[in-house]
């Protein structure tokens, strides 16, 4: 009873928000509707990063790398005058996907902080190829897009000039890859994912093959951090370096950790904790970091499930007495 | 269906198993006896692949499996209850049986057959394996080992930490499961160990000192004393 309790809650909540993110354009100012553009993206980022950390307990520190895959692969194809949409998402996902294959092939043998230096070290490899491939990637300076596709749906032709319509595509696309993480997670390879962060030995006991199943949630992983890197270029209109660098990828971690890594939104909403306290803080002081650490640390010590985490499992909690 | 043919197992320089040769045939129960420290649980766990042996050979229905993954022995049908009743602690109990389900193994089991099976695990359905006691958790894991549709089971040290009326139980459980597979038990316990078996093996120092059926062992009180401290 209480578990249907709960999926009946988490179902309203959900309800709920989805329901506020996409009314939510047609009451605030614009600057918000693009600063939760942001959050969306990297939402996404971070909820899939989480597959990682909070399911298989895996600490990434390479997600970056596929983030800018996506990013540059979409740069790229508009560059090269590719006009298909879907096609432009599909690319950005599949060579983040396979780039994430292969990382993960060689990274996942591994736990903990091995685990995290050698994701460090494939970002930061990836980096620098996008850094130095001055004719590809244009180096330091990135890459430009000027011309949005337009999307033709149902009979309609949506252009992504306008702040609000990108916050569309935006919302919908992160909409329909949340649902799509939502489905691997509570999946029997969720369940089994998550036996592994508890305990890789005893997952073998039970015949499970314990890297297999790392390298498909990297892969996984990997695929929907391209996604967030597809939109990111799309609504930046721009790929640059500083996507692939270690201190990117430190963000979905710090967004992970905020929200909490213990639940599926968690990261979600760290997100939005992340960047509302950075638009909060920067109005003060340029050195707004330094106030997220501070911020950061009685999170950690207090808050071990995240902000969220501990507020969903109060509520649960009082619900099921 | 299982034989180990003298098997040489090493913990990184330390030489623990000097050459242990046993077998396993359909329909019996057999244990492996000896004190904290003889080797049992290496032994299990050379078979089981978790700690491969240098030297020698582990042949499971007539494949030799000695270099073979721990989850490929799983799926070929030999199922493990490792000792401090490892279940997954943060997963409830229905989770924890699921988990099994998830892992790619041919099954012929359900989750509901198993909670008939277990009738005392009905009512922890939802009870996180964490909050279980050492009795229930025990259940818990030979239910997860079952779920695997093992052709033969290794148990290691089930009776370890649990109050006597919770052994009886487990002890009519293993029973059971004879009827359905041949198991390899290591324990500690002699008195428990012997009432269920069929024979059994006494090691020392990772050497097999004595093999004999149960009759054999209950009345050799030299071996009792020197390697089982009965």
């Amino acid at each position: 009873m209480i578990v249907l309790k709960i999926k009946y809650h988490t179902l309203i909540l959900t309800g709920i928000l989805v329901t506020l993110l996409f009314l939510s354009p047609l009451v605030i100012p614009v600057y918000w509707v693009i600063l939760l553009s942001e959050i969306l993206i990297m939402g996404l980022m971070a909820v899939s990063f989480n597959l990682l950390l909070g399911y298989a307990g895996l600490l990434s520190f390479g997600q970056g790398a596929f983030f800018g895959l996506g990013a540059y692969t979409a740069a790229l194809m508009l560059q090269a005058g590719y006009e298909n949409l879907f096609l432009i998402f599909l690319a950005g996902i599949l060579v983040a996907m396979l780039a994430a294959l292969i990382v993960g092939f060689f990274s996942v043998r591994l736990d903990e902080i091995f685990f995290a230096m050698i994701t460090l070290a494939f970002g930061m490899m990836f980096f620098s190829i996008a850094h130095n491939w001055r004719d590809v990637t244009g180096g330091s300076d990135g890459l430009p897009v000027f011309n949005l596709p337009n999307l033709q749906l149902f009979g309609l032709d949506l252009t992504f000039y306008s702040p609000i319509s990108m916050y569309y595509l935006i919302f919908t696309t992160v909409l329909i890859a949340l649902f799509l993480l939502w489905l691997v997670v509570h999946s029997p390879f969720g369940l089994i994912l998550k036996a592994t962060r508890e305990n890789k030995q005893r997952v073998s006991f039970v015949g499970g093959n314990v890297r297999k199943l790392r390298i498909v949630a990297f892969t996984i992983s990997g695929a929907f951090t391209g996604l967030a890197g597809v939109l990111f270029c799309l609504f930046n209109n721009m790929a640059t370096p500083e996507f692939m660098h270690w201190s990117f990828s430190t963000k979905p971690i710090i967004m992970a950790i905020i929200g909490g890594t213990g639940s599926f939104f968690g990261p979600l909403f760290g997100a939005g904790i992340f960047f509302v306290l950075e638009q909060i803080i920067i109005r003060y002081t340029e050195n707004w970091m330094f106030f997220l650490g501070i911020i950061l640390v009685p999170v950690v010590l207090f808050f071990p499930q995240g902000v969220f985490g501990t507020l969903q499992n109060r509520f649960f909690k009082q619900r099921s007495k | 269906m299982l034989k180990v043919d003298d098997i040489h197992t090493y913990y990184d320089d330390s030489y623990i198993l000097q050459g242990v040769t046993l077998k396993v045939n359909v329909g019996e129960i057999v244990c492996l006896l000896g004190r904290n420290g003889a080797g049992k649980s290496t032994t299990l766990k050379s078979i089981m692949g978790y700690n491969h042996p240098r030297k020698g050979k582990v042949y499971f229905l007539d494949k030799n499996i000695s270099r073979q993954s721990v989850y490929k022995n799983v799926r070929m049908g030999l199922g493990y209850v490792p000792e401090d009743r490892r279940i997954f602690s943060e997963l409830s109990v229905q989770e924890n049986l699921e988990v099994s389900f998830s892992s790619a193994v041919e099954t012929q089991w359900t989750i509901d057959e198993l909670f008939k099976t277990f009738p005392l695990m009905e009512k922890l359905r939802h009870r996180k394996g964490g909050g279980l006691s050492g009795g229930e958790q025990q259940m818990v894991v030979i239910a997860r080992t079952l779920a695997c549709q093992p052709k033969m089971i290794l148990l290691d040290e089930p009776c370890e930490g649990l109050a006597p009326v919770i052994v009886e139980q487990l002890s009519e459980i293993i029973c059971r499961l004879k009827e359905h597979f041949p198991i390899l038990l290591a324990e500690q316990n002699a008195n428990f160990a012997l009432e269920v078996s069929d024979r059994g093996y006494v090691i020392d120092k990772g050497v097999i000192r004595f093999s004999g059926t149960k009759e054999e062992l209950q009345q050799n009180d030299e071996i009792k004393k020197r390697y089982l401290s009965v």
